[in-house]
């Protein structure tokens, strides 16, 4: 099938599903269900386009929409500190390591193979879309159904309670210190690379 | 939206990112798919501690995640960057020197 | 429940540098590596530390008035690592990081940290010039500390994380040479040899995680102690009689034994990982990490019912029976040694299925001094004479190399079980819990199987031991003696790295012969032969400090009198003892005619018939041979085991795969073919069904059978994706299972 025609197609069974989602999301909670079905359109389509693109430079790019969506949804729980580090380290890092990766590899056209991907979306999607039935029939959350009042800042209630004796001092040194061996890492191995690329190479 | 609504999307994010590690045949799609399911997985925690006890851990969690998400992403495009030099290839089906 | 403590506060502080100062000292020089200076000098000083310190506590358990059993968490001491998610234990902190320290571990620490002080400074002279000499020692102290770490543990959770530790640093050190075919050394095979303990070991390691789960989920303990007690109630609730399922379980963890202590059928990879540098078979594959299956034992033995005893003894005699004749055919020095390990390991594990824990755990001690020894010396040859490996080759030895000799005999006459020789006392207790056995209450044919194997496997040993010796250091050198020339095999051969060793270790004093003439090794290897010869004839008693000769059965050696079946288990001391009617039968068999004889007969007899075939009538061998013909290729070819395995495992495995890979590539082609042809669109979906569905099915197949094949690496496909499929269908099997059930 031309390629041109598959994007239509998809492109056209996308857009379709996501306006009937923002409808659903509005008759089920007003202006609040719309700004949530609007999230979570943009992170389930961006992950749905991701895997549908042939390209990685637009895979990648769409992936940026997911990001951008659970950030989005972040807000919406009030979450406002995790929003701004999800866009920051996610948006602003993350993505653009990968497009660092993708920009240092050569692009191939031909390795999408639409029989993989329907197979994989249609059995996995199956899977997990059978256990989610049977959690949402049999689950009983130990939680009342609406959310919690939260402090007026996030980020001062998170930042206390890093710092807080009997808070999360420990964890919070141990990433510090994971970032740190991870950085150390990643730099030994990309380096590493082009001292075997010397004639005299490097000890074993 | 109630705690179901994020528990859904959280559980269909997880499922396409399982599918865009299996599906395609680039490496860095694995790393994207890895991304997603960390997503997806942050989620839950900030939703169910939102409208659980509202402690601070479900949020912490969700930090370390992402902290962990930017250490395993630097080191995996290293990775990637050493096995494409190594191989000539991102695809992880040509990288099995495991199985020799 | 009786728990003795150490008068001292500062015990635990002592016990835990015990594991960290060789864990220091490697990342000590994993992070300076080459830049660190004397950075052998400063590990092997940390091991002196550690020899100090554990033989310290060892002298000080020895000396005390009543042995003691110290229980960090019967003190609060204990670093909480995990907490029970099993609903029935939800209280109990039972994934804590804490210490026991028995008799057996404190003589177990001691061998570790004398052994492997002895292994370090040996390592300086025989390791040097190797490439990869830094690494060497950080990988060898990173395995100290993780064989410390394995006996101090107080849970079966912390022994098996050493355990796997163990595993792996035996995997990366059996190929130390692997990536240096510039060194005189290196054998191709010791790549494929390092991977293949590993993969082996594996099958064990698996049985021993299963093993110890089950006992976990009825138990809801890791904990040694608590899983004595828990064992002892579980059987009086089923009326006296061990629930079947605790044989199951006894025989997994067994299983671990059997895969780290090369029990038969899974001993294949230790005759192979003879490939590795002599230290490292010294350390690893003679004194320590396969000694660890034998302490599993002696740590689950409350566990094990009656069933589970049966087979373990009838494995552990089988080995010492079978390995002991293969070791009498062998002529490379080293696989002469490996074989023997394997044999007197078997003896270990079959003492402990007598019954005789105390004297299997006794052989372990005794065999840790008297085998360290005997490789290093090994070691001390091949080094002298320029890696050559193969007995016939050597000879008339005992003139070059004076030190090496003296030592190995010591140590040959400590194996063989010459009366005041270490191995005499352990050997022949495990000989007593065999006739403890027969003349005991309970006569099984087994136990006599038992015993009259282990008589022969003595006895063999004695010769196959002598054998070697008389090889070696007697008649006259069969070496080439000349110059630039290589020995058969040895290609790498390299007079010019050898003199440089000579230069350095000696100063710059040059030898007198200018050729590859045997000669004694550099100050510090023999220095540690000699502690070690020390140690592997006096470590079963001080004979000369109480001797009566005629009762030649001390009754109370040292580990005798220190470990018992009341200190090893002091919570479950009275059901063990109720069980195993121990110090009666022994005593009525200490004094039966058999018993002496036994003694008496087995070592003469082995070292006679040495001395006939190899020093007197040096005809008699080939005769022999020439006129055994089959069976004698049939042992000198390891009875085909690896053979067999290669036949009944691997093969069939790569040919079920290969099949299924046809099929699979025929049969879903056709169906693309067909189905593209119906319709194009359709086809898409439909090939791509085949092809995950098919594939995944054909692979899940592939995957029950790798499980068995592990030994096999071929089978994998080292594809991740494929990996990550797996992955994924277990977590959708379990999350069916958990919703469905």
């Amino acid at each position: 099938m031309d390629h041109t025609l598959q994007q239509r197609i998809f492109y056209g069974a996308l857009a379709l599903l996501v306006l009937v989602g923002l409808g659903a999301g509005l008759a089920a909670g007003g202006g609040a269900g719309l700004a949530f079905a609007l999230f979570a359109a943009m992170t389930i389509g961006g992950s749905l386009m991701c895997i549908w693109e042939r390209s990685v430079v637009r895979s990648a790019f769409c992936l940026m929409a997911t990001f951008t969506g659970v950030a989005g949804l972040f807000i919406l729980l009030e979450s406002d500190f995790i929003a701004m580090a999800q866009i920051l380290i996610y948006v602003g890092g993350i993505l653009v390591l990968i497009l660092f990766g993708v920009m240092l590899t050569p692009p191939d056209l031909t390795e999408r193979q639409l029989p993989r991907v329907f197979a994989g979306l249609i059995l996995v999607g199956a899977g997990v879309a059978w256990v989610a039935v049977k959690v949402a029939a049999t689950a009983r959350w130990a939680v009342p159904d609406e959310m919690q009042p939260t402090a007026e800042s996030n980020a001062r209630e998170i930042g206390v309670g890093f710092l807080r004796a009997d808070g999360y001092v420990v964890p919070f040194e141990l990433a510090a210190v994971v970032l740190t061996v991870a950085l150390v890492g990643a730099v030994y191995i990309a380096r590493r690379k082009r001292a075997d690329l010397e004639p005299q190479g490097g000890e074993s | 939206m109630g705690l179901g609504a994020y528990v859904a999307v959280s559980a269909a994010l997880f499922g396409l990112g399982i599918v865009c590690i299996l599906v395609r045949r680039n490496v860095l799609y694995v790393l994207m798919g890895i991304e997603m399911i960390l997503n997806a997985a942050n989620i839950n925690f900030v939703a169910f501690n939102r409208f659980g006890a509202n402690e601070l851990d479900g949020r912490m969690f969700a930090i370390f995640t992402i902290i962990l998400a930017a250490a395993e992403a630097a080191v995996a495009l290293a990775i990637v960057l050493n096995v494409f030099h190594l191989f000539n290839s991102v695809k992880p089906s040509e990288a099995d020197l495991l199985r020799e | 429940m009786a728990f003795f403590e150490l008068n001292s506060g500062t015990s635990y502080g002592l016990l835990l540098a015990v594991p960290l100062i060789p864990l220091f000292g490697y990342a000590l020089q994993i992070a300076f590596r080459k830049r660190l200076p004397y950075g052998d000098k400063i590990l092997t000083a940390g091991m002196f530390a550690v020899m100090c310190i554990t033989v310290f506590m060892a002298m000080r358990m020895i000396l005390a008035e009543a042995p003691v059993f110290l229980e960090s968490r019967a003190k609060g001491y204990v670093f909480n690592w995990l907490y029970s998610v099993l609903p029935d234990a939800a209280t109990v902190e039972n994934m804590g990081v804490g210490i026991l320290y028995d008799p057996l571990g404190a003589a177990m620490l001691a061998v570790v940290g004398i052994v492997s002080f002895c292994v370090h400074l040996f390592s300086i002279g025989y390791m040097h010039g190797d490439k990869r000499y830094n690494i060497f020692f950080a990988n060898i102290s990173l395995f100290t500390f993780a064989m410390l770490g394995l006996v101090l543990a107080d849970s079966i959770l912390f022994l098996f994380i050493f355990w796997e530790l163990m595993g792996l640093m035996s995997y990366l050190l059996i190929g130390h040479f692997a990536h240096d075919d510039g060194n005189p050394y290196f054998h191709r095979w010791a790549s494929w040899a390092s991977k293949k303990a590993f993969m082996t070991t594996r099958v064990g390691d698996v049985c021993l995680l299963v093993g110890m789960l089950m006992f976990y989920q009825h138990f809801g303990t890791f904990q040694f102690t608590e899983l004595w007690a828990r064992a002892q109630e579980a059987v009086a609730a089923n009326g006296g009689e061990f629930p079947a399922w605790m044989t199951v379980a006894g025989l997994f963890i067994f299983g671990g034994t059997v895969g780290k202590s090369a029990q038969f059928p899974l001993h294949i990879w230790l005759p192979d990982a003879m490939a590795g540098p002599t230290p490292v078979s010294a350390m690893i594959h003679a004194a320590t990490m396969v000694a660890a299956g034998v302490f599993l034992l002696g740590r689950t033995f409350p566990l094990m019912s009656p069933e589970a005893l049966t087979v373990i003894t009838i494995i552990g005699t089988t080995t010492a029976l079978f390995a002991a004749t293969i070791g009498m055919t062998a002529y490379d020095l080293k696989a002469v040694l490996a074989w023997s390990t394997i044999s007197q390991l078997g003896f270990m594990v079959a003492a402990v299925g007598l019954g005789g824990v105390v004297a299997g755990m006794f052989h372990m001690v005794t065999h840790a001094f008297f085998k360290a020894c005997l490789f290093l010396s090994a070691g001390s040859v091949i080094h002298g004479c320029h890696h050559e490996q193969d007995m016939r080759r050597m000879g008339g030895l005992r003139r070059q190399m004076p030190v090496t000799f003296a030592c190995m005999f010591i140590c040959t006459l400590a194996i063989a079980g010459v009366p005041y020789f270490s191995g005499f006392y352990s050997k022949d207790a495990i000989l007593l819990s065999g006739w403890a056995g027969i003349l005991g209450d309970h006569f099984d044919g087994w136990k006599v199987y038992a015993t009259v194997g282990l008589s022969v496997a003595a006895t063999m040993t004695a010769f196959y031991m002598f054998r070697m010796v008389f090889i070696t250091f007697f008649g006259t050198y069969r070496g080439e003696i000349a110059e630039g020339h290589g020995h058969g095999h040895d290609d790498h051969h390299d007079d010019h790295h050898h003199e440089e060793i000579v230069h350095a270790e000696d100063g710059g004093i040059a030898h007198g012969h200018p050729g590859p003439m045997p000669h004694e090794s550099p100050l510090p290897m023999t220095a540690a032969l000699v502690v070690l010869a020390f140690f592997g004839f006096f470590a079963g008693d001080f004979p000369f400090t109480d001797l009566r000769f005629w009762d030649i059965y001390h009754p109370q050696t040292w580990f005798e009198s220190l470990a018992s079946l009341d200190t090893l288990y002091p919570n479950v001391s009275s059901w063990l003892d109720g069980r195993f009617a121990h110090s009666q039968a022994i005593h009525d068999a200490a004094h039966s005619r058999a018993f002496y004889g036994s003694v008496f007969v087995i070592a003469p007899l082995g070292i006679f018939l040495g001395w006939l075939l190899y020093m007197r009538r040096k005809e008699w061998p080939a005769k022999i041979t020439g006129g055994l013909g089959l069976i004698y290729h049939t042992v000198r070819d390891r009875y085909y085991v690896d053979e067999f395995v290669n036949a009944a495992v691997i093969k069939p495995t790569m040919a079920c795969a290969g099949l299924l890979k046809l099929i699979d590539e025929r049969i879903v082609d056709g169906l693309v073919l067909l189905v593209g042809r119906i319709n194009k669109f359709l086809g898409f979906f439909s090939a791509a069904f085949d092809r995950i569905v098919v594939d995944g099915l054909v692979n899940f197949v592939g995957l029950a059978s790798q499980t068995f094949g592990a030994v096999s690496r071929l089978l994998q496909t080292g594809r991740i994706q494929q990996y990550a499929a797996f992955a994924v269908a277990g977590g959708l099997l379990v999350a069916a299972w958990l919703i469905l059930s």
